[in-house]
């Protein structure tokens, strides 16, 4: 009984010095990094006078532009600054690898990672206030120019609800590279038919009739999730870039509007215009399937971004194959026609440890040098004076749509605490699929959108 | 006296030790992190910052109200109540052929059931995704022969797309994976029965089929129930790898599972705590599940 009582003893102890270690070690962690960071910052703050120093923890994600531009721009900020050592991550799947460090309290200082994905990393943290403030980052000079960040920076960019979530004017994501997203076709074919792009919706429906008869389908989409630059474009299209606003801050009644209602009805008559085998391949594991349908010259528009040149260029396709990049029709002659503007941003976690360096290197990431590296790849940044980086043929033509008449659109739906259950995506894009195959009436769609706004417009940060 | 004591005390000390790693490991890996799953889900968290609001059951009432969920819901019942059935029965037969019959390539059969089970679930994803396929997949391929489709894509046949189709092409991979692995189980419980007991059966007047009823299927009793709990398990895991890797619950919702929409909630609509009540009823619901198939199939073992 005795040795039963002291083997039991025993164990509870065991388990709970293993406890006792974990406690230690979690309880301990913090200490060393905030006296750290308290030192980085008093080291920061001496900036001005003797340069920069430390160590700056750069996260980028590693996306259709590659790694190498990361690599690059590091190695030319140490160039500057030799003093700075940067540790560089640049992954796949980066939220996998800094969520976990995150986690134990080990946060990088500079993070390259866009809103939009699935992991929602940024948006998570957003909604937990744990994203530092960069609006201060704006009125820094851009090293080595006479210019500020700010200033550098295509105006309209950094007045987003993407950049300043809360609506407050202040700026947490700083926009790094963009894309105009409209609808992709194969200008050959066009030509070769003697189609011309349809500037109304009029004018699309009758080209998809007479496609119809030639039995090449007017429309496709990847994935129903790339209806969001389509739906936000059409808001700002129809309403104005304040009514777009409105409806990105969830204003009441907004979705039942008569502006709204027209989107809803066009993408529902756009129903009967899709490639019948779109929504059974709009999925992770077929969606190319879709896009290759493009190249074959089986459907003529599908809403993209610039992305879909690299991602589509071992493709096969039809001889003559010329990728056409067009805004979305508008919907009345001579009405405005929209390309929205895509971009991917950057940012500075709340409990970085050395957020003055971060800084410095944010502003330095939108110098000319900079620049003029992320161009090379493809990666184009909203700044005064990108386009003289842009080398590429298709893309000029692409960068240089809103030259040409369109108009632009930035931004998304503003930061909300977290609703369980309620997304805006899902209701708003997802939807999509099923107005396609005819599973859900538009009328039940537009109601299920007004009252997921409702929902949201309660949680408002 | 003193001796057997001691020796005792030594013994004593030895399993001790023994055990302790493994009781250890299993508290801190184990009971621990289920501890927290159960314990986060009362509170509102969205997964890194440190203020956490206790909640109460309140992330329970939402679910009862959220109407995905029990979509979600439905859609693993259905799963695993389906692919259960089907594929214990298949793989019975198929046990039963390949080890009472006198087959010609018995060993190639076996192995090709069994290769499934060993391809990693994105590759059969892969594979399905192909014989899937709207216009040149194989099984379409075959229905068009007799049902052609129209010029203008009347009739076509979108297993992935079809609200309706997209779980039964879900539950037929499912089954086509699992198949092997219980056949085989069931094969080796089926080898064990002894050869005698079946001739003596045979010189009795019972047919195969009789003989397979009356004493293949009581005497490998034990081992069926077994792989219930394992049908049970398995599904609710695999089909929440099939569809993350190839539908991620589209179309609209529609072949989602419930861990699918636990990983979409607590991560991509940054609700965590509400991710963990979903994984609180998941839990609840497989041990109950379990407990109840093997209350209801519970048998006097048979001996032979």
């Amino acid at each position: 009984m005795k040795k039963k009582a002291v083997s039991v003893l025993l164990a509870a102890l065991m388990v709970m010095g293993t406890l006792a270690g974990c406690g230690a070690t979690e309880g301990d962690a913090p200490a060393p990094a905030e006296t750290e960071a308290s030192a980085d910052n008093g080291g920061g703050t001496d900036v001005a006078e003797e340069g920069l120093s430390g160590t700056l923890k750069v996260a980028a994600f590693n996306g259709g532009y590659g790694a190498d531009i990361w690599k690059q721009v590091t190695d030319k900020f140490m160039e500057h600054n030799p003093n700075v050592t940067i540790e560089l991550t640049v992954e796949k799947n980066l939220e996998e690898v800094i969520s976990p460090l995150m986690k134990a309290g080990d946060y990088p200082d500079y993070v390259y990672l866009a809103t939009g994905r699935e992991l929602a990393l940024p948006e998570t943290l957003l909604k937990d206030n744990a994203i530092m403030d960069i609006t201060d980052v704006l009125s820094m000079q851009v090293p080595g120019e006479d210019v500020t960040v700010g200033d550098k920076i295509i105006p309209g960019f950094t007045d987003t609800l993407v950049t300043n979530p809360y609506g407050d004017g202040k700026t947490y994501l700083a926009p790094m590279f963009y894309t105009p997203c409209g609808l992709w076709y194969d200008a050959n074919l066009l030509e070769t038919k003697g189609w011309t792009v349809p500037e109304t919706w009029d004018e699309m429906w009758e080209l998809g009739d007479k496609a119809k008869a030639e039995g090449i389908s007017l429309f496709t989409y990847p994935v129903a999730g790339y209806f969001d630059s389509f739906v936000f474009g059409m808001l700002t299209e129809i309403g104005g870039a304040d009514f777009y606003n409105r409806a990105m801050k969830y204003e009441d009644g907004i979705w039942e509007t008569p502006e709204a209602t027209q989107i809803f009805e066009i993408i529902g008559k756009l129903a009967d215009y899709t490639e019948p085998t779109t929504v059974g391949n709009a999925n992770k594991d077929n969606f190319k399937k879709n896009q290759q349908l493009v190249l074959d010259d089986k459907a003529i528009f599908m809403p993209n971004g610039n992305w879909i040149i690299g991602e589509m260029a071992e493709a096969p396709r039809t001889e003559g194959f010329k990728w056409g990049f067009a805004p979305l029709p508008a919907v009345e002659e001579g009405g405005n026609r929209c390309a929205f503007t895509f971009f991917e941003q950057a940012w500075i976690p709340e409990q970085a440890e050395n957020p003055e360096l971060a800084k410095a290197f944010m502003a330095y990431t939108y110098s000319d040098e900079a620049a003029e590296i992320f161009a090379s790849n493809g990666a184009i940044q909203p700044i005064q004076g990108v386009s003289q980086y842009i080398t590429d043929e298709d893309s000029k033509t692409i960068y240089s749509i809103y030259d040409t008449g369109a108009i632009a659109s930035m931004g998304g739906f503003a930061a909300t605490e977290a609703v369980e259950g309620v997304s805006m995506k899902e209701t708003l894009f997802f939807t999509i699929d099923s107005i396609m195959t005819g599973d859900k009436s538009v009328e039940e769609w537009q109601a299920a959108v007004e009252e997921v706004s409702d929902q949201l417009r309660a949680a408002l940060k | 006296m003193e001796k057997s004591k001691s020796r005792r005390r030594n013994r004593n000390l030895f399993l001790f030790f023994c055990v302790a790693p493994a009781t250890i490991l299993l508290f801190l890996f184990m009971v621990m992190p289920t501890f927290n799953v159960f314990r986060m889900s009362l509170y509102k968290w969205g997964g890194f910052s440190a203020d956490k609001t206790f909640v109460g059951l309140n992330n329970f009432k939402i679910l009862l109200k959220d109407a995905k969920f029990l979509r979600s819901m439905q859609n693993s019942i259905l799963i695993i109540v389906v692919v259960t059935i089907v594929t214990m029965a298949l793989a019975i037969i198929f046990a039963a052929i390949l080890s009472r019959q006198k087959l010609k390539g018995q060993g190639f059969f076996r192995v090709i059931f069994y290769i499934p089970n060993i391809l990693s679930i994105v590759v059969i994803s892969a594979i399905f995704s192909a014989i899937y396929d709207q216009r040149d997949g194989l099984l379409n391929s075959i229905v068009y022969l007799f049902r052609p489709v129209g010029e203008n894509g009347e009739g076509l046949i979108a297993w992935l797309g079809d609200q309706k189709l997209v779980i039964w092409a879900i539950i037929i991979a499912l089954i086509w994976q699992a198949i092997g692995y219980y056949m085989v189980m069931y094969m080796a419980s089926m080898a064990s029965v002894p050869e005698s007991i079946y001739e003596s059966a045979a010189l009795e007047g019972a047919g195969g089929i009789t003989q397979f009823f009356t004493m293949t299927l009581p005497l490998i009793w034990s081992n069926i129930r077994t792989t219930l709990t394992f049908f049970i398990i398995s599904t609710i895991n695999l089909s929440f790898m099939l569809v993350k890797t190839m539908t991620e619950g589209k179309p609209d919702g529609a072949s989602d599972v419930f861990l699918n929409y636990m990983y979409n909630q607590a991560y991509t609509n940054s609700s965590y705590g509400y991710g963990m009540a979903i994984g609180v009823v998941v839990f609840i619901f497989s041990f109950a599940l379990s407990g109840i198939v093997n209350a209801v199939t519970k048998r006097e073992t048979l001996e032979f």
